[in-house]
């Protein structure tokens, strides 16, 4: 340490890390800049949804039931919103970070790996809230008349999201990049279709119905939709199946994620 | 300056299955310019890697700084500076943009606008990074591995496929750090680069140090150095060699080329012209081939070293 203390000139050794919360806030952001800066991940999060919901909101194409159309679909488009930004855009992101040594040239900053797990998280309800907030007002738009209890639906939108991060987590660490990137793709055209977004699970046989009933996408478009368009309150059912995902999902993703 | 060792290997071994990347490796690397000299697949990328912490040594230890890098990371990682054979930046950031925030993540970091126009980065302009030249993505790693004033910096590669020009800038770059007190261990397959750079080369063959010593040192140790000219055929090399120093050797090749060799100096260079003078022989293409890093590397392991 004596030579480095001494020494001057403008490269002279003066290292230390930043606050933690500094580093948290400033890779966050930077997190959140190249989400909204990438085409293919605003096409996912941000006009896939606002579009199924203006279209088939104010287009009658599929029977959603009694009462508007609006009131049925505001709730699976925001479980929608929640799942292309914490499991598909995070997955793909990830899986390209991790293929082009991002998380391992951060990992020998002074960034610890867990700040920038929190980091990415902070970044995904960052978009989340733009997200909700866009889709919210085309949906008052488009009339819609919500109930419910605001906690039990933040609730929901927290454990989807902790069940969506888990999976996509999971999904980037292990795989190929290229093979995450059409995994997260179909996985979300897949449960766009079966997991009550937009067509409701009553549609399904009654078998079908039992499983697909059990998918994170169902459980969180079901609760939220108990509680925004019926008004309920806990959606404890949904809520339990969401921590369990949850639960399983981080675990798996903690314990099998790959740096390099 | 060079007192206390900034990295310490000692009998390093790492596996990958069944094939052995680093098989016993010890090194010890002072304050100062450290080259990590070997052909590709000697081992140099694995050492250096566990060294920064990635991976952990089947046997052996290593510290740097005096820290493990694996259980002491957290302390070990502001302090050191790591620049990636490749990648390492979000392919939709720009260079400035990255810069910047690997310099966020640092209490004291270098002023970011003098170090992009140091590093010629400025032209970079809004590009993203996948749309950079090769070189322009190694001197932004260059960058990021100096930002944060670290104590150490591990270069791996530092300037693989760079034109000249960006090759000497980055060579001035690393001079400038050693000259401020820094640190640096580069790994490198270009010779010259090893010759220019380094206080210390460490000639890594199949995952082992096989020679280890500042540049003249290594030379040195090696084989005696050479001088050749050409002229008339059949000069007499007897009378050459009686006016040469006593362990000097003389032949004529081939008619006409004439070797001598022996303790290359100025005095030897003086010796052979003045005799070719008396004798009216114009010494032809007179050439001295020093012996270089790249001969000591083929004597040692019998290979070369660009591969």
């Amino acid at each position: 340490m004596t030579t480095t203390t001494t020494a001057t000139g403008t490269y002279a050794p003066r290292p230390g890390a930043a606050p933690l919360l500094r580093m948290i806030g400033a890779q966050a952001a930077l997190e959140t800049k190249m989400l909204l800066r990438n085409g293919e991940q605003l096409l996912l999060t941000v006009i896939i949804p606002a579009l199924l919901l203006t279209l088939f909101g104010s287009v009658d194409i599929v029977d959603t039931g009694a009462g508007k159309a609006v009131d049925f679909l505001a709730p699976g488009i925001l479980a929608l919103a929640v799942m292309s930004t914490a499991f598909t855009g995070q997955a793909i992101a990830t899986g390209f970070e991790r293929r082009y040594g991002v998380l391992k040239r951060l990992a020998s900053s002074p960034l610890p790996r867990w700040a920038l797990m929190t980091a990415k998280t902070a970044s995904v309800l960052v978009t989340e809230m733009l997200q909700v907030a866009l889709l919210t007002a085309i949906a008052f738009a488009l009339g819609w008349s919500p109930h419910g209890n605001p906690f039990a639906v933040l609730l929901l939108l927290l454990l989807g999201t902790a069940a969506f991060s888990g999976l996509g987590l999971l999904m980037a660490g292990t795989l190929k990049a290229e093979a995450t990137l059409a995994a997260a793709n179909l996985v979300f055209l897949l449960l766009l279709v079966g997991g009550g977004v937009i067509v409701p699970l009553d549609r399904f046989p009654s078998g079908a119905q039992d499983v697909l009933s059990l998918l994170p996408i169902s459980a969180l478009s079901d609760g939220l939709r108990d509680v925004l368009q019926h008004g309920a309150g806990m959606p404890w059912g949904d809520l339990g199946i969401l921590g369990v995902w949850a639960v399983v999902g981080l675990a798996a993703a903690g314990r099998f994620f790959r740096w390099e | 300056m060079r007192s206390e060792p900034v990295v310490q290997v000692q009998a390093l071994v790492k596996r990958y299955g069944t094939k052995t990347a680093v098989d016993g490796l010890d090194l010890v690397a002072l304050a100062g310019i450290t080259a990590v000299l070997g052909p590709n697949g000697a081992g140099k990328t694995t050492t250096v890697e566990t060294c920064e912490g990635y991976r952990r040594p089947d046997s052996g230890t290593v510290r740097v700084l005096g820290l493990d890098p694996v259980r002491e990371a957290a302390a070990l990682r502001p302090r050191v500076g790591v620049m990636l054979q490749s990648g390492g930046v979000y392919s939709g950031a720009r260079a400035d943009e990255m810069l910047r925030h690997v310099a966020k993540l640092h209490a004291h970091p270098l002023d970011v606008d003098a170090l992009i126009e140091r590093l010629g980065l400025g032209s970079c302009g809004r590009t993203t990074y996948r749309r950079l030249s090769g070189g322009q993505q190694q001197r932004l790693a260059l960058a990021m591995a100096v930002v944060g004033r670290p104590e150490l910096v591990f270069l791996d590669e530092p300037t693989a496929g760079l034109d000249p020009q960006a090759r000497r800038a980055t060579w001035d770059l690393v001079r400038d750090l050693r000259r401020d007190g820094v640190s640096v261990i580069l790994t490198t397959h270009h010779m010259d680069e090893a010759e220019q750079l380094a206080d210390d080369v460490a000639i890594i063959d199949a995952g082992r140090v096989v020679a280890q010593g500042s540049p003249e040192q290594l030379c040195r140790g090696g084989a005696e150095n050479t001088l050749r000219f050409t002229g008339r055929p059949g000069l007499d090399m007897g009378s050459l060699l009686k006016a040469l120093p006593a362990d000097c050797t003389g032949a004529e090749l081939t008619p006409g080329a004439y070797r001598v060799g022996g303790k290359v100096n100025p005095q030897l260079l003086a010796t052979v012209t003045s005799w070719c003078a008396q004798h009216g022989v114009m010494p032809d293409r007179i050439s001295v081939e020093r012996h270089t890093l790249e001969d000591v590397f083929l004597e040692l392991t019998g290979k070369e070293l660009r591969s």
